[in-house]
């Protein structure tokens, strides 16, 4: 294992968009829409196709309005099925996101034509390739320190609105918060974060980090703030295990089967797999620790939620 | 008939329909597929001859692909309807990306044995082992963990893909890797389908109907009331454990059709369309083994007219389709007939409104002097302004009240537009609605404790929605004259009580 300046880049650049993934992550847990940022990574397809054959480039900026244009219709769309169709909720993110990313599909192979494009570089975008850049910083690095910055300050700004609005949507209304209006909030901010993250690094690891760290964090505590503190621990090492993984274990397992001398895998998927793992072991700690620890009358049961300060 | 009889013989219709072709097909010339050449760009109308040949499945392979797709798409119409009625129509995403490793280390296994080209049946059996897998995970952390339904699903989808990703990365640095054609099984590639693999999918999709078959009565249980199932000692983890087999059983024979990111379109969109048009089980499953099999019809033919189009997409797009129709026309939910339904509901109760403000009206102006027989209470004209200004009513309201009343027969108005008549069939109509009202309002203050200045506002919710048949029948048992409706007094107010001033004698 040899390690180089372009693998340092791509630990910084994970752990960002990692941690930056993570904080929007942790209320989707709560407000139980986890597969939000499945159903937005699909569908955002279309969003891209269009945003290409519009523009005839690659541009940036189009492409990220584009795809958040998407992003949002598919929430809006989930809504509407859901309450005028009485559709399940899981039912109508399934029928929306499969349509939009059909859609994509086609808009792709339509649009293949003009522009030099395929699903697969919108939907596996590596982070290897992405931190190889002229500048001393690479632009991916840039992109997603400001996402977590970004998501930080909203995190903190509406640290009481959040936590209302996901353990009692109810009272938060009665206090004169609009929770359906705090909940859309945080699935734009979620859109958002899903599309430039994956714009980087691929729809696999952005999927992963906004569920599997605040998953672990919550099996070892019952407080929000140590639920984000703990989701941020986790990514982080996500992404430094995910790459030190990606890097050393293809040569390892390439040798064992006959084909020495394999290169790295893809780190973002590593980084995925590694999260799931770390989330295996924090599962098997909570329940070590549930079973040693003594029973007091009173005591919450194990299947509760997550409680309030 | 038994609807699960029913479903039996439509597979076996379809099974022999298409097997019956197969061995014809086969010995007929495999016909020329022109290459197309790499420069060619643009989608490309097809010819009257080419749509004449697609749609009559004059082609082999069309013919081979529709067989399969059709199976495949009737298929996952039917179980995705039993998973939808369970709840867990995103289970079916989780499943289909966990393949994704199976294939992978089925792929790799294949190669450390040193098998020369890839096997299909090794690879499928792969996708199947992790998909059950996957499937096992999000069972144990909803049981063994406080994370909802949601999350299991999106850790171990995230999870597996993310295994699978970095297993294909590896892969595709094999000497043989690129070769594979292992991505085939993330966007599918219907139109390289063999016979060999559209049998496998008709027969998988017979077995499938067939298990559906026999288990219907199990799994009806199972969907609509799971606490019962277990009551009666059913053993509904078994069960569940069946249907979400039967879901890895669709996942990995539409694997190499359409493609794991869009097999989970065919095991959602059909059932759900087909929910909105019946509440029967047993239709709703015909209807979404239907909506899956044209489905795939129309993607098969629309694909092979444009050879550049996604087949996989085009089912999807085909399914939405349908899904968009039944959702605005859907018998039993579709938005036009919840809007025919509320419009009702809305004209009914704006005409018992207004009828009763009539009613009222006159009640509450008796002629000066003389004292007036119930029968003629209202034969005098309302003056419309003070229907308004005593119902609070604003202008545009009380005009599209009174086109409704006019439109009805209900009601005439003076040509000054000043004053309101109503007509016989009127004024019988606002003694029912009146005494409808005010019979709801004595029930509850006499019987139910209802607070007096409540029960205006419970009565208003209550009559528009009784039945007519009940209040007839209660008609009948209270014996009333022919010619005038009793209408009790007006229970909200207190001085009137005891008097019977408004019931005719």
């Amino acid at each position: 294992m040899n390690w180089t300046e372009l693998d340092t880049w791509i630990v910084i650049t994970g752990i960002l968009i990692c941690m930056a993934c993570a904080l929007p992550g942790a209320f989707l847990l709560l407000n139980r829409q986890s597969m939000l940022g499945d159903g937005i990574s699909h569908a955002v397809l279309p969003g891209l196709a269009i945003a290409f054959l519009v523009t005839q480039s690659r541009d940036l900026l189009p492409m990220v309005i584009g795809a958040i244009i998407a992003g949002v219709v598919t929430a809006v769309l989930t809504q509407l099925v859901q309450r005028l169709g009485q559709v399940e909720n899981g039912a109508a993110l399934g029928v929306v996101f499969c349509g939009l990313f059909a859609t994509g599909l086609i808009l792709i192979r339509v649009a293949s034509d003009k522009v030099d494009l395929d699903a697969d570089c919108v939907l596996y975008g590596s982070i290897e390739t992405a931190v190889v850049d002229v500048g001393r910083i690479p632009r991916v690095a840039w992109v997603s320190g400001g996402l977590l910055l970004a998501n930080g300050l909203l995190t903190a700004l509406f640290y009481k609105e959040l936590r209302l609005a996901a353990f009692d949507p109810a009272l938060a209304t009665t206090l004169g918060f609009n929770a359906n209006a705090i909940r859309l909030g945080l699935t734009l901010a979620a859109s958002v974060t899903t599309v430039l993250a994956f714009e980087s690094v691929g729809s696999i690891l952005v999927i992963a980090m906004l569920v599997v760290p605040a998953a672990a964090a919550s099996m070892l505590t019952h407080r929000l703030h140590w639920l984000l503190i703990l989701s941020l621990g986790f990514a982080a090492c996500s992404a430094v295990l995910g790459h030190v993984a990606a890097i050393t274990l293809p040569g390892w397992i390439g040798n064992r089967i006959g084909h020495p001398g394999l290169n790295a895998t893809s780190s973002a998927a590593m980084m995925a797999v590694v999260a799931g793992a770390l989330f295996f072991l924090a599962w098997c700690l909570s329940r070590f620790l549930h079973r040693s620890a003594p029973k007091a009358p009173g005591n919450q049961p194990a299947t509760s939620a997550v409680r309030t300060a | 008939m038994n609807p699960a009889r029913l479903l039996a013989i439509l597979f076996l219709l379809i099974t022999l329909g298409v097997g019956g072709q197969t061995p014809r097909a086969l010995a007929a010339e495999p016909s020329h597929t022109s290459k197309r050449s790499l420069t060619e760009t643009g989608i490309e109308w097809p010819t009257q001859e080419k749509l004449w040949r697609t749609v009559s499945l004059a082609d082999y392979n069309t013919r081979v692909v529709f067989g399969g797709v059709t199976a495949l798409g009737a298929a996952g119409g039917l179980v995705g309807t039993f998973l939808l009625l369970r709840k867990r129509s995103l289970l079916s995403d989780t499943v289909s990306h966990c393949t994704l490793p199976g294939i992978a280390i089925a792929f790799l296994v294949s190669e450390a044995l040193g098998f020369k080209d890839r096997s299909l049946p090794l690879l499928l059996l792969g996708a199947a082992v992790t998909g059950i897998l996957g499937m096992a995970s999000v069972a144990a952390i909803r049981a063994r963990s406080h994370l909802k339904d949601d999350a299991a699903l999106a850790i171990v989808l995230s999870v597996f893909f993310g295994l699978g990703i970095a297993l294909m990365v590896v892969i595709q640095q094999l000497p043989t890797g690129n070769a594979a054609g292992l991505s085939h099984f993330i966007y599918g590639k219907a139109a390289s389908m063999t016979a060999g693999d559209a049998q496998l999918i008709l027969y998988a999709s017979l077995a499938i109907a067939f298990a559906c078959g026999a288990l219907f009565k199990e799994f009806k249980m199972l969907c609509f009331d799971t606490a019962f199932a277990h009551a009666q000692g059913w053993p509904v983890l078994t069960l569940d454990l069946a249907l979400m087999g039967l879901v890895v059983a669709v996942t990995v024979i539409g694997l190499q059709a359409v493609g794991l990111l869009l097999v989970v379109a065919l095991l959602i969109i059909p059932a759900a369309a087909a929910r909105f048009w019946s509440h029967r089980l047993g239709i709703t499953l015909l209807l979404a083994t239907g909506i899956g099999a044209v489905s795939g019809l129309v993607g098969v033919i629309a694909s092979a007219l444009f050879p550049r189009l996604p087949a996989g997409a085009v089912i999807v797009l085909a399914a939405v389709f349908c899904f968009a129709v039944s959702f605005v026309f859907g018998a039993e939910r579709g938005l036009f007939r919840h809007w025919l339904e509320q419009r009702r509901v809305g004209r009914s109760v704006a005409r018992q409104h207004l009828l009763r403000a009539l009613y009222e009206w006159c009640e509450r102006s008796p002629r000066s002097g003389k004292v007036e027989p119930p029968a003629q209470l209202l034969d005098r004209p309302v003056p419309l302004e003070a229907l308004r200004t005593d119902n609070h009513w604003p202008e545009s309201r009380l005009r599209s009240l009174l086109r409704l009343g006019r439109s009805e027969g209900l009601l005439s108005t003076d040509p000054a537009g000043n004053h309101a008549h109503l007509t016989a069939r009127g004024k019988i109509e606002a003694r029912r609605a009146t005494r409808n009202h005010r019979l709801w309002e004595t029930y509850l203050l006499r019987y139910a404790d209802v607070a007096p200045q409540h029960i205006h506002h419970n009565a208003d919710q209550i009559e528009h929605v009784i039945d007519p048949n009940i209040v007839n029948e209660l008609e009948e048992l209270l014996a009333g004259r022919d010619d005038v409706l009793l209408v009790p007094a007006d229970p909200e107010q207190p001085q009137a009580q005891g008097t019977a001033g408004g019931l005719a004698s």
